[in-house]
């Protein structure tokens, strides 16, 4: 039986959305009006189980009254609002969102970067072949998981799941300032060298694909990675009591990657290093 | 939190030394103490206790940046051991900023002002050809001498400053002079290293300062640059010149002080009631109603509630505020303590440039003497009230004069704006409610509680003018009548008002009035007050792309329209630096676009203005055509 925790009765907010009336608890986000109402609004640095720190700004929308376009995802919903998702104002800064982002950083495995950049008409090599780009190499200092920075977009999650919102570890933070800002450990030491614990909530949380587990990072490399023969099945694990959900991602036989589920009441999609990376014996045949 | 540390051997003497010299001597082994004892293993400082002092991480980088010259893993690792501060997030915040190096570098380095007026005026690293590989030259943004242009500062670690004591008041009993640093006000102490402004820095002023910075010629007095000085029609900078910046005697015998009585006289809510009749605006660009503020702070009920006085001043072309803080320092003493009174706040931070080393000393001074004689402290005046400042010193990063950011970098966080709502009012410092003022706006408090009605701005002028400096004219007065007084030049290309973050205006237009409403309605901004004159032989390509650079330098990298924005608008104005008409035109309309969902999307106002002045080049002023 699963057991759905009653939250108190909230308030109700009503509020315009493109046109439309809408209610929706007191707390939400416009982005949990727009998702409520069906509408599909692009996020990148939105996570379902952390605080967003809106800096992609890629689900910017228009707030009557407001001097400038407001991040969907952290922005409250206020009686009497009057919220436009697709305006013409809008959609252009998130056409530019994108451009600015795909001619930076590789965006290859980040999940529905092509199909945006199609749907608003993004045209990233307009930049020219001289524009400057985020140019990192990936870093692989461990058996465990690969980061691979060309790929970020610095969302701010995984220091967030590695920090306070979740692992408490802190062994990442953003280093640098502007265009040369990065996600580092300190003094970029290698993670070994570092306070990283491996947990992977890191690898969890990361919606580009920077950070990867190393059986992924080399599957994608020698291009035997094929998603699509991929199963998933979901199991409890073994290794204590705690009773984590484990979302095992097989491929022809063998174990790639493994996550949890988000809305797993334990979890929230966290694991430790054991349930994320100890699966080795499962599969250990003499 | 389990953090983990490197071995605590890795520390030198002086880096162990500049740190306790700021927090006191290690308590146990856990902090990084040199043994660990017996007892240290029954008793450990944990929780909150350990953790609630991150806001001197700031001070403790800039304790080891001045004594020993650069940040080291072993003198990061001790001072997050201290503080119980996570290392990565210590590397985070110390490389956030641009006068700290977390590799070995010399221990002189000098910052060569390269920003619009100083290049205007040969201001380049070339300054510095040849002064040896014991100097670190370090190319800088605006450092707020512009009309000694061309600048340099250079900072020399772990030398003695020279005067450590500041000089007896005239004509008065000595004042109990401050002995130590912690006297001074001044974390860290402003003992360990030594300045030198170089302005104008000509190639023989930097070697000889380069060499003996303790001996560097003075610089010449804060009213040096207020070409008006002495005259009776100024309000806000009436005592520049006429009073002793160091002693508050002086500052009394010419009419200090008196605004803080009327207001203890009159209490918080008719303070606030007199500023909001009075309609002052905030002076820090955003001309927000101070009345307002100063109303919604008071009324949270949440506590404590902050006043932040934001002296980042670092808007190229800016030095408004630096000649208020060196020559009429305690002016702003008196005014953020009348602030805090109105708001119902007991500590104010005083958020200091950090390349202002003069205004440093100056505050530094005021605010130890201002103490000893009970203007500050547990009981001002023997009203009852408790007030006091601290100065929490910048480490060169522009964002950090952001309303929020200066609340991170305070804090010791990264100098990233927050998201608003919600606003500083609410949850501002330390997630209380917190008014943020600039010096001007402060300043201004003065004349009203003391019946002078008519209200003035401050104008730095700089560029091709025959008298730069720092003007100060009632609201109402033209732009002409403005550049009259500084002596315009013969021939002019164009007037860039409010700074980089401002735009241009032609020399057809000088008939803009100077108030908010005057340049709103002529689509331009007063902005800071800046007005720099550019001759008909201005470049003017060159300048939008140091505009440019200046903004992809500074942004914080936290929002993706202004991290990548900026990079791609300097990168266009690079390609069409030589071009116009047709062959600009593609790069016109990217600028556009990039400059538009920067304008809309950025997070805070760096990223919301960094097309402002390059827009206003294009449409007003017909650059590239």
């Amino acid at each position: 039986m699963t057991v759905v925790p009653l939250q108190p009765p909230r308030r109700l907010v009503e509020f315009t959305l493109d046109e439309q009336p809408v209610r929706v608890p007191e707390g939400s986000t416009i982005l949990d009006a727009c998702r409520g109402a069906g509408k599909d609004i692009p996020t990148l640095c939105e996570g379902d189980t952390l605080t967003p720190k809106n800096a992609c700004r890629v689900c910017v929308v228009e707030v009557e009254g407001a001097r400038t376009l407001a991040p969907a995802c952290s922005r409250r919903a206020e009686a009497g609002m009057t919220v436009r998702t697709d305006t013409e104002r809008a959609r252009h800064s998130r056409k530019i969102v994108l451009e600015l982002l795909a001619s930076s950083t590789d965006l290859s495995t980040t999940p529905r970067a092509a199909e945006w950049i199609k749907e608003y008409e993004a045209k990233p090599a307009r930049f020219g072949a001289d524009a400057a780009r985020v140019n990192e190499e990936p870093k692989v200092d461990n058996e465990l998981y690969v980061r691979d920075y060309d790929k970020c977009i610095l969302c701010y999650k995984c220091v967030d799941a590695c920090g306070e919102q979740w692992q408490n570890t802190f062994a990442i933070a953003v280093a640098g300032r502007g265009f040369d800002t990065r996600i580092s450990t300190e003094h970029d030491a290698p993670l070994t060298d570092s306070a990283c614990v491996y947990c992977g909530n890191c690898i969890e949380v990361c919606p580009t694909g920077a950070l990867s587990f190393k059986t992924e990072f080399d599957m994608r490399e020698a291009g035997t990675w094929d998603e699509a023969a991929q199963t998933e099945t979901t199991t409890v694990c073994a290794y204590c009591g705690v009773g984590c959900n484990l979302t095992l991602h097989v491929q022809e036989n063998e174990i790639v990657k493994v996550t949890s589920p988000h809305d797993n009441p334990v979890t929230h999609g966290n694991l430790c290093i054991k349930g994320r990376f100890g699966y080795q014996h499962v599969q250990n045949r003499m | 939190m389990d953090l983990k540390f490197a071995d605590a051997a890795k520390v030198s003497d002086d880096e162990r030394a500049a740190v306790d010299g700021l927090l006191g001597p290690a308590g146990t082994g856990w902090e990084g103490g040199t043994e660990r004892t017996d007892e240290d293993l029954r008793w450990a400082r944990g929780g909150a206790a350990a953790r609630d002092r991150r806001d001197l991480l700031l001070p403790a980088l800039h304790a080891v940046n001045d004594r020993v010259g650069w940040l080291s893993e072993g003198a990061l690792d001790y001072i997050c051991r201290r503080l119980t501060v996570p290392p990565a997030e210590a590397y985070g915040v110390a490389t956030f900023y641009s006068m700290f190096s977390v590799k070995p570098r010399a221990s002189k380095v000098l910052h060569v002002c390269t920003d619009l007026a100083c290049a205007a005026r040969g201001g380049s690293t070339a300054l510095a050809e040849g002064l040896g590989p014991d100097v670190a030259v370090q190319p800088s943004p605006c450092l707020g001498l512009c009309e000694r242009a061309p600048a340099a500062l250079l900072l020399q670690a772990g030398a003695p400053s020279r005067g450590s004591a500041p000089p007896a008041p005239r004509g008065s009993a000595p004042d109990p002079a401050p002995q130590s640093p912690a006297g001074l006000g001044v974390p860290g102490g402003a003992e360990y290293y030594a300045t030198a402004v170089i302005a104008p820095a000509g190639v023989e002023a930097v070697v000889s300062a380069v060499n003996a910075p303790q001996h560097a010629p003075d610089e010449p007095p804060a009213a040096a640059a207020v070409p008006q000085a002495g005259d009776p029609g100024l309000v806000l900078l009436k005592r520049v010149g006429l009073v002793d910046p160091t002693s508050l005697d002086d500052y009394r015998a010419n009419g200090g002080y008196a605004a803080l009585r009327r207001a203890f006289a009159i209490g918080p809510a008719a303070v606030i009631r007199e500023v909001t009749d009075a309609g002052l605006l905030g002076r820090g660009g955003a001309a927000f109603p101070t009345g307002r503020k100063w109303q919604a702070t008071a009324s949270q009920p949440d506590h404590p509630h902050y006043l932040v006085c934001n002296a980042d001043e670092s808007e190229p072309g800016t030095f408004k505020d630096r000649v208020l803080m060196e020559g009429d320092p305690y002016a702003l003493i008196e005014a953020m303590t009348i602030a805090g009174y109105a708001i119902g706040a007991h500590q104010g931070y005083l958020y200091l440039r950090g390349e202002y080393p003069r205004a440093l000393e100056r505050l530094g001074n005021a605010i130890a003497r201002a103490r000893a004689r009970g203007l500050l402290g547990e009981d001002v005046l023997g009203q009852g009230y408790a007030f006091d400042i601290e100065i929490r010193r910048g480490a060169g990063a522009y964002i950090c004069g952001e309303e929020t950011a200066i609340f991170n970098s305070i804090e010791g966080y990264r100098g990233e704006p927050r998201s608003k709502p919600p606003f500083p009012v609410e949850k501002g410092l330390f997630g209380k409610p917190t008014a943020v003022n600039n010096v001007e706006t402060l300043v201004n408090v003065l004349p009203i509680l003391t019946g002078r009605a008519e209200e003035t701005k401050l104008f730095c002028l700089s560029g091709n003018v025959g008298r730069p400096g720092v003007y100060e004219l009632p609201f109402g007065a033209t732009l002409r009548e403005l550049i009259e007084l500084a002596g315009p030049p013969g021939a002019m290309r164009a007037v860039l008002l409010g700074g980089a973050a401002g735009s241009f205006v032609r020399p057809d237009e000088l008939d803009i009035t100077l108030t908010f409403e005057g340049t709103r309605a002529a689509g331009t901004t007063l902005g800071s007050g800046v007005v720099l004159v550019l001759g008909d032989t201005v470049e003017l390509p060159r300048i939008l792309l140091r505009i440019a650079e200046f903004f992809r330098d500074e942004s914080c990298g936290q929002c993706v329209p202004c991290r990548v924005g900026t990079v791609r608008q300097e990168e266009a104005l690079h390609r069409i630096k030589d071009r116009t008409g047709a062959d600009a035109a593609d790069d016109i309309v990217l600028l556009r676009e990039v400059g538009r969902a920067m304008r809309d999307a950025s997070i805070c106002g760096l990223g919301q203005t960094a097309w402002n002045a390059v827009e206003s080049a294009i449409d007003r002023l017909g650059a590239y055509e």
